[in-house]
């Protein structure tokens, strides 16, 4: 692979997601203001010392964004992560194993599915005391639901070639199997499924926060400064938009890097190239 | 968008990937149950002359049981595997500083010191009646309240769906048509970001340009009872703009990889070769074809905007279902949360049902599972 191979759209996606990273990386160096530091009057117009005015306590609204970006795309990836750890492992147990653990694990997945997630995790939450690893915990149970059936899909795909038959008769056991014969061979498609997997967190994490139910204030993050700012929009304010716009644009960038790796998985299975 | 099953799903699942349990489906995976063992499991000679004699019925009559067996097993994960999580109802309603008397009180209040095995019978056999008991912060009855709402939500979700449908499948097959062309990329990219878009900002974008700077449409989207029809379509038009807008790329994008997927096979492949004219080709062999994944994909979409509705009645205020939910989430009212819970579950699980027994209907060779 060479980077000229790579689409204008891709390298737009990169640079987005590189900068948002850098925000969340360097924030307190970047960032003009404190994240809880009072500055100014309530809901300033931009402009001035304040580049996107303050919000409804009269907080930088700059400063809070890029804090934000730390909380947001912190939360959102150890989701990611420890969701993604958990289905495949399962999803690679159950595809090896087969028989009675994979019936009853793919059983059981199907019906964690049956309930819509938003619906699954205001029902949880609900009972849970309000921790951020909790909500982390809540996000990546949720969401390895679908790494699973996907990870199940992709092993069951590999796991009947004959490299995994020569193994089996070489007398590998099965953790061998799964991470030196099947994950090899399905990391492309898995890589996809991490980037959208990870868009979906972000919205979900910034959805949960909008409704009050995810990152609690004051710390900053995404969802809840909409939800901060909600009640300036009828006054014209339109400081809740640009925490929204910001969630829109990462989701974007992070579909736009997913397309294109999906492209490529699928180009080199080869196909009629119906993209 | 790809041919193969390796890759899974449709890289539209973006913002929904909840609509997705059968996304596989599209691919050409089985997904779902297996019939043949949930028939083994049944059993019994009299059912076997039956699927003999009858497979169509029995195929579905075996789906809707399968339904009504998952929403049991659902409404059980909504009451007992909330039991089992730890922490107390009545110390987190009540707070940290509560005595133990404050506590021991509260719970016997709410019933909460009989066994749970006990409450869950009772509630289920509530439920079943339309009886969800009463709400632990308002003392209100929870059917009563639902009642109301769920006809102010569905009445939402139904025009969203009357406008969304037709215009996702439409479009959709315009970018068929266009395929790699330059309003096939148009779509595409739109799409791609409307995705990724969050209801909310979507929401809010409209409210300000509309409501605030416009004037042309009311934002507390309130509706109550004495409001005629007109009045209340015109309430509900941002709402709904906002719906269609979150579920049609993704509705669409769906389309046109269905479509695409069966354009891409080979019996249109040898269609073309044959020389036969394209609006032959697309009326005679894909159209059949792609009848089922189309249906499944709609389906799919109605059932996320049973879903969709509850951040959109936060964010338009719309005395719906999903403010109901939230707002008891708040302030932790099980009895409502439960209710509004396993409601929304059985809509998800129904339609998804409905997808699979249309699917069925329309592609026979899903009748014959191998």
């Amino acid at each position: 692979m060479n980077l000229r191979s790579i689409p204008i759209s891709a390298w737009i996606g990169i640079i987005g997601i590189a900068l948002c990273l850098l925000c969340a990386i360097f924030a307190p160096f970047i960032a003009p203001f404190g994240e809880r530091d009072v500055v100014g009057e309530i809901w300033m117009p931009a402009g001035g010392d304040f580049l996107l005015g303050t919000d409804n306590l009269g907080r930088d609204l700059l400063s809070r964004m890029i804090y934000g970006a730390r909380t947001t795309i912190f939360v959102a990836l150890v989701a990611t992560v420890i969701s993604f750890a958990l289905g495949m492992i399962l999803s690679f147990a159950a595809a090896v194993t087969g028989g009675f653990v994979d019936q009853l694990l793919s059983r059981f997945n199907d019906l964690m599915m049956a309930v819509p997630t938003l619906i699954f995790a205001l029902v949880v939450l609900a009972v849970l005391p309000q921790h951020l690893w909790i909500l982390i915990l809540v996000m990546a149970v949720l969401d390895s639901t679908r790494v699973f059936r996907i990870g199940r899909a992709v092993a069951l795909d590999i796991a009947v070639m004959e490299f995994v038959e020569a193994a089996r008769l070489r007398g590998e056991g099965s953790l061998w199997i799964i991470f030196r014969e099947i994950l090899p061979n399905t990391l492309s498609p898995l890589l996809a499924e991490f980037g959208l997997r990870f868009a979906f967190s972000i919205l979900f994490l910034s959805t949960l926060s909008f409704l009050g139910l995810g990152i609690q204030p004051p710390a900053a993050d995404w969802g809840g400064m909409v939800k901060d700012n909600k009640d300036g929009i009828i006054f014209g304010i339109s400081a809740a938009l640009v925490p929204g716009a910001a969630i829109a644009t990462l989701a974007i960038c992070v579909n736009l890097v997913v397309d294109w790796l999906m492209k490529r998985t699928s180009s080199l299975k080869g196909g009629r190239g119906d993209a | 968008m790809e041919s193969g099953p390796i890759t899974g799903p449709v890289p539209t699942d973006g913002v929904a990937g909840e609509t997705l349990p059968r996304s596989a489906d599209l691919s050409g995976v089985p997904a779902k149950p297996n019939p043949a063992a949930a028939s083994g499991a049944i059993g019994g000679a009299f059912w076997r002359r039956f699927v003999f004699r009858r497979p169509l019925v029995a195929l579905i009559l075996q789906r809707l049981g399968l339904s009504v067996g998952l929403l049991f097993a659902v409404s059980l994960m909504i009451f007992g595997g909330i039991e089992a999580l730890p922490g107390d109802f009545a110390t987190t309603y009540l707070g940290q500083s509560a005595t133990p008397q404050a506590v021991e009180n509260i719970r016997k209040d709410l019933g909460l010191d009989r066994p749970w095995s006990e409450r869950y019978l009772t509630w289920l056999g509530g439920a079943v009646k339309g009886d969800f008991g009463t709400s632990w912060a308002s003392k209100n009855s929870v059917s009563e309240q639902i009642g109301k709402r769920l006809g102010n939500s569905l009445f939402l979700a139904f025009f969203a769906a009357l406008i969304s449908v037709p215009l996702a499948v439409g479009l959709g097959m315009l970018a068929v048509q266009f395929r790699n062309r330059l309003p096939d990329k148009i779509i595409n990219v739109i799409s791609l970001a409307a995705i990724s878009l969050p209801e909310f900002f979507i929401g809010y974008l409209l409210i300000l340009f509309f409501a605030v700077q416009l004037g042309v449409a009311t934002f507390p989207a309130t509706v109550y009872d004495s409001m005629t029809l007109t009045e209340r379509l015109s309430a509900i038009a941002l709402p709904v703009a906002t719906l269609v807008l979150v579920v049609l790329a993704h509705m669409m994008r769906m389309t046109r990889a269905a479509i695409l997927n069966v354009m891409s096979s080979a019996y249109v492949e040898t269609a073309e070769l044959k020389g036969l004219g394209t609006f032959r080709i697309i009326a005679r062999h894909a159209a059949p074809n792609a009848v089922a994944p189309v249906i499944n994909v709609i389906a799919l979409n109605l059932a996320y905007l049973v879903v969709g509705v509850v951040v959109v009645e936060v964010v338009f205020v719309y005395p719906g279902m999903g403010q109901y939910m939230v707002d008891a989430v708040t302030v932790r009212d099980m009895p409502v949360v439960q209710a509004c819970g396993l409601i929304f579950a059985a809509f998800y699980i129904f339609l998804n049902m409905a997808a699979d027994i249309l699917a069925i209907l329309a592609n026979p060779r899903l009748r014959h599972p191998r």
